[in-house]
């Protein structure tokens, strides 16, 4: 009997074969933006990505910890109700680079990604949505960062 | 200075920093904050090269851990954990799951448990030995510790385990006891459980093998152990020796009818 | 090769929420080891999500995606027994595909 495991072994050996083919090109990404990834603010963030001035919104929303016990892993959620999100990112304002992640998205998922960030210090942290139309709409919140502890 | 007076002082300028309203919502929004990572613990990672390796041949008799006893029957793994550290009857000693776990890597397939015992943690094959602890350990979530006492050499270790526990040493005159022996005790947020008595489900000896957030490590209680004797700025007593098995036993005891939540999350 | 991921994809209504874990170091280029010296950046760059072999998503991550990568999407139209793919490549080229069948 083919355990588990055994299947998403061959099921990884099959994909990596597809990706090296080239026939199916939407296994390889658009080039990474790494001026984006570099860029110190939301502002200089969003000109790397030649997007517009952001608008806060009620319709989009950041979600996480008020305090997180540990910079190395807070969790964050972006996510909108409103129809036509093109592309999500996560921002940490204080980071040496404010940008964690860039989400862009299909009609075939929400408007709505979580993932875990590293923060070195307390800092406002934001969602942003890049609209199919262009608009750019953000929200933001405080996220505290402490040092619990000694170990357990 | 004695530790005791260091402890209260540290106590003190924690309370008088803060309001106690404050105090109350700084717990509550941590708390949040861990109940936020419990889906999706990367403790599955190792859960999942845990079981993995049990199955593989390995070492120099190229053989599995699939017959490994582990105190209920060769091979038996649900189960195991809540009865470890246990007395075995082929070694005629009390052993706890990584000194288990060490034992069957040494008759099963020909490892060198000395030189294992001496790889630092994270390294080599202490990697495997905490995948496999973990894998171990989920096996048998949600169960309640039932130490046995019944052995001799039980009862033995959990005595030598109290005694340890409040031996007190090294540069800060520290025992186990100074930071785990009293109730609402914590080292700046860290809430620190007592563990003289059952700290109930999912604390202390229930809580490890964990992940730990703030360094991405997976530890097993056996680096648990050992690493607190390095807070303590004592030298680590070693992997798998007498004294933590005996802590271990201490605690495990103490944890009668608690449930494990192992492997858990942590800061 | 990589350490595999978790992947797991629960279905409810006509959703499939995805969780996924990596096993991944995420080095973030600033810290020193202990000789002082720094350790190189090393982290997943890219990641792609499909479903029935449809790409759905895809994302672009920084160093500062916390080690041992955690994922949650949702997918929209989807039901038990279909089949979600996750692939990421990282700073060193190295790649990694797994799959789940979503229940």
């Amino acid at each position: 009997m083919q355990t588990r495991r055994e299947t998403l072994k061959h099921s990884a050996i099959v994909a990596g074969l597809l990706a090296t083919t080239g026939l199916f090109p939407q296994y390889a990404l658009a080039a990474y933006n790494k001026t984006a990834f570099e860029a110190k603010s939301l502002a200089e963030v969003l000109k790397a990505l030649g997007a517009g001035a952001p608008v806060e919104s009620k319709d989009v929303t950041i979600g996480g910890p008020d305090i997180a016990e540990n910079g190395a892993v807070v969790p964050l959620t972006a996510s909108t109700v409103l129809p036509g999100a093109k592309q999500m990112l996560i921002l940490v304002e204080k980071n040496p680079a404010a940008m964690i992640a860039m989400f862009n998205l299909t009609d075939s998922v929400e408007a709505n990604v979580a993932t875990r960030a590293k923060m070195g210090q307390s800092s406002d942290v934001y969602a942003v949505v890049i609209m199919a139309d262009g608009k750019v709409l953000f929200a933001k919140k405080e996220v505290k960062v402490t040092l619990g502890g000694c170990g357990g | 200075m004695k530790a005791s007076k260091v402890f209260s002082l540290l106590a003190l300028a924690c309370l008088a920093s803060t309001a106690v309203q404050a105090q109350k919502t700084a717990i509550q929004s941590i708390e949040e904050y861990r109940a936020m990572l419990q889906d999706g613990n990367p403790a599955d990672l190792f859960e999942a090269k845990g079981e993995d390796v049990w199955k593989q041949k390995r070492g120099p008799k190229k053989a599995s851990l699939e017959q490994c006893n582990l105190g209920k029957g060769p091979g038996v793994v649900k189960g195991v954990f809540v009865e470890l550290p246990r007395y075995f009857a082929d070694t005629n000693k009390v052993q706890d799951l990584e000194s288990r776990l060490l034992t069957c890597m040494e008759t099963l397939q020909g490892f060198n448990p000395v030189d294992i015992a001496k790889t630092d943690f994270g390294k080599g094959e202490q990697v495997i030995m905490t995948a496999l602890a973990t894998w171990v350990a989920a096996e048998s979530k949600g169960m309640k510790f039932n130490l046995s006492q019944a052995h001799t050499q039980e009862k033995v270790s959990f005595e030598v385990g109290k005694r340890l526990f409040f031996q007190r040493g090294g540069p800060h005159d520290f025992s186990c006891a100074s930071c785990h022996g009293q109730d609402n005790t914590r080292i700046r947020l860290q809430d620190l459980p007592n563990l003289t008595k059952n700290p109930g489900d999912g604390v202390g000896f229930a809580a490890w093998p964990a992940y730990r957030v703030s360094n991405g490590q997976m530890w097993g209680m056996q680096q648990r152990l050992n690493d607190c004797y390095r807070q303590q700025r004592f030298p680590y007593p070693g992997f798998a020796s007498e004294a933590t098995i005996a802590l271990a036993v201490y605690l495990g005891v103490n944890s009668q009818n608690s449930a494990s939540i192992a492997p858990a999350i942590k800061r | 090769m990589a350490d595999p991921m978790r992947i797991r994809a629960q279905v409810a209504g006509d959703k499939a929420t995805v969780r996924v874990l990596m096993s991944h170091e995420m080095e973030s280029g600033q810290r020193k080891d202990s000789a002082g010296k720094i350790v190189p950046a090393w982290f997943i760059q890219e990641v792609t999500a499909t479903h029935n072999g449809k790409p759905v998503l895809t994302a672009e991550w920084g160093p500062a995606v916390s080690k041992n990568p955690f994922l949650q999407f949702v997918i929209k139209g989807a039901k038990a027994g279909d089949k979600i793919g996750v692939t990421w490549k990282d700073t060193k080229g190295d790649t990694r595909t797994d799959e789940a069948t979503a229940s």
